[in-house]
């Protein structure tokens, strides 16, 4: 099933003006429930556009916006359960931390939602859980955080609104190798408890061969391929020609097929060891 | 002290002052690193580590609470130092940033790239004919009298090193200056960084969290809880993934494969980072094991 389906979507910024730009071209796709999928594409294609439209910050200049079977601007005035339904990690999202303490932080918006306070601090506690904070932090000040844990806070504080999709934009950008295993290993622990749907943005092909079940690729305001992430770095000299890239384990086994070593489809390292050990 | 180095820190320690809620931290503890001008250096390291605030030892922006730093030679620490030595000091070392929207200052490309020189008090013929070079060099002398809002990622980062290269650095730091760009931007800049330290001879000094970029450089420096943890050659440095790993920090992959590889018993070695000759590494050990039926065509 479907939880967002955009059909026949444009976008267009400052439409009429000298400044006109096309945004988005008309664009249909569905985003599978209860997966994460991986939305890549060059600086400038329409990723930020598209993730805009879907928790309604955006109104399309023309098609649908089916978010969880409702088209969302059927009713204008209840735009505001779009945004409890789709929450958005913007990136940076340190930059937005407010409360006082990093419990009051992740609390506000569930309070905001008007959930009772058993529920508020329960769900603070799972969300910090899988953002992998550690107790010892909630109650101190989120600006005392180091950045990587101020990114979890903010991180926890959209998951505690448990969002039917939770769409985030470059979740690990400048975080160490260690930390964003922490972080989407985190997201991904988090999809399989709840069933949410994840929407990854992020220009690294490694993490999105490790974590994503599917993978939409956008080049110039349009779907340029969709698939599972096998599907997509098949297509090697496609995404090398639009701008992207593929994972470096992806190069090397395509080098190894050309030499004989034929290991099929081949997007992260502990497939390629297992695969090649049963050759030993 | 010897003039073959860019840059040397002698046993550099470095606390930064806490308050009441927070105890001081002590980001450095005793660093010691020669960065040979002319010379590549990636310093690897967590969220952290102390890398940061190195690179800001380094530049000058920050001074060292004990030990030494010689800039071309000269000592940049202690009582002796004057003010116009840090200053020529500064004209050698530049820095670009992480955020490339944070560092485009002027409504117009070639004026941005102008900033440093006038600032500087460069001759304005003079300054013409740097901008005009600098643009050269980062492939983006189409883009002079465009305005920088309209560019890529890659190509405002590459802007910025353009008003860099025109102030005429010898030494240029890279603070994660590819951290936010996507594919594409990301192999412009590094092949403009490479350009700058092959052809120009500019001692590169890279910061970064991406492990493949690491590998590009002479030397790779791996800090950790404010120490060096690790140096050496990529080779060197890569070779040893478990103290990368207890560092929270990674190897490339093709490293990484060849690693499982070995503990299943296949003799390869590990500082391999080109996918074509990891491949053919691979494709090598398995043949001369008999492993493969169709062999090595």
């Amino acid at each position: 099933m479907a939880i967002v389906e955009l059909r026949g979507i444009n976008f267009i910024y400052n439409k009429g003006t000298p400044y006109e730009t096309h945004a988005l071209k008309n664009v249909d796709l569905s985003v599978n429930e209860g997966q994460i999928t991986g939305l890549i594409g060059p600086t400038g294609s329409g990723k930020s556009t598209l993730v805009q439209l879907i928790n309604g910050i955006l109104k399309p200049t023309d098609g649908e916006v089916i978010l969880d079977g409702v088209n969302i601007w059927d009713q204008p005035k209840k735009i505001r359960e779009a945004r409890f339904k789709a929450g958005v990690v913007m990136q940076y999202p340190e930059y937005q931390l407010f409360a006082d303490t990093v419990r009051d932080d992740i609390a506000f918006g569930p309070k905001n939602m008007g959930l009772g306070e058993d529920e508020i601090s329960e769900r603070v506690n799972k969300a910090a859980a899988f953002a992998g904070l550690d107790p010892s932090v909630m109650s101190r000040s989120p600006f005392d955080l180091s950045g990587g844990q101020k990114r979890r806070a903010a991180l926890a504080g959209v998951i505690a609104m448990e969002p039917k999709v939770l769409i985030l934009d470059e979740p690990a950008a400048g975080l160490d190798p260690g930390g964003r295993k922490e972080v989407l290993g985190g997201l991904k622990k988090y999809q399989r408890s709840v069933g949410s749907s994840i929407i990854i943005v992020s220009h690294s092909m490694e993490d999105m061969a490790n974590y994503c079940d599917r993978i939409i690729v956008m080049t110039d305001g349009k779907i340029a391929m969709t698939g599972v992430p096998s599907e997509i770095f098949a297509r090697y000299n496609d995404l090398i020609g639009l701008g992207l890239d593929v994972p470096r384990i992806t190069r090397v086994a395509a080098s190894l097929s050309r030499r004989g070593v034929d290991l099929g489809e081949v997007y992260t390292v502990g497939y390629a060891v297992e695969k090649l050990s049963e050759l030993l | 002290m010897d003039e073959r180095y860019e840059i040397i820190a002698e046993d550099v320690s470095f606390t930064y002052p806490g308050d009441e809620t927070n105890p001081p931290v002590n980001a450095l503890r005793g660093v010691t690193l020669r960065v040979p001008k002319g010379s590549y250096t990636a310093i690897l390291g967590r969220n952290g580590s102390g890398k940061s605030t190195l690179a800001r030892i380094l530049c000058m922006l920050e001074t060292p609470e004990k030990g030494e730093l010689y800039i071309d030679g000269k000592l940049m620490t202690g009582d002796k130092v004057t003010e116009a030595d840090i200053l020529d000091a500064r004209k050698r070392v530049g820095m670009v940033f992480q955020n490339p929207d944070n560092q485009i200052v002027a409504t117009i490309v070639e004026e941005d790239v102008a900033f440093g020189c006038e600032n500087l008090g460069v001759p304005s013929g003079e300054i013409r004919k740097r901008v005009d070079d600098a643009l050269e060099t980062v492939g983006m002398t189409k883009y002079a009298r465009h305005s920088p809002h309209k560019l890529s990622g890659g190509q405002k980062q590459r802007v910025a090193i353009a008003g860099v290269i025109a102030m005429k650095r010898e030494c240029i730091i890279f603070d994660e200056s590819t951290a936010m760009l996507d594919p594409m931007g990301r192999r412009e800049v590094l092949d403009t960084i490479d350009k700058l330290n092959k052809e120009d001879g500019v001692t590169v000094i890279l910061i970064t969290h991406y492990m493949d970029e690491a590998t590009r450089a002479d030397h790779v420096v791996v800090m950790n809880d404010g120490q060096i943890l690790k140096e050496g050659t990529p080779s060197e440095v890569f070779s040893d993934p478990e103290t990368l790993w207890s560092a929270s920090l990674d190897v490339p992959q093709t490293t990484e494969l060849l690693y499982g590889l070995k503990k299943k018993g296949l003799d390869v070695p590990l500082d391999v980072f080109d996918p074509e000759r990891c491949a053919a590494v691979i494709a090598g050990a398995i043949s001369s094991r008999g492993g493969v039926k169709n062999g090595d065509r």
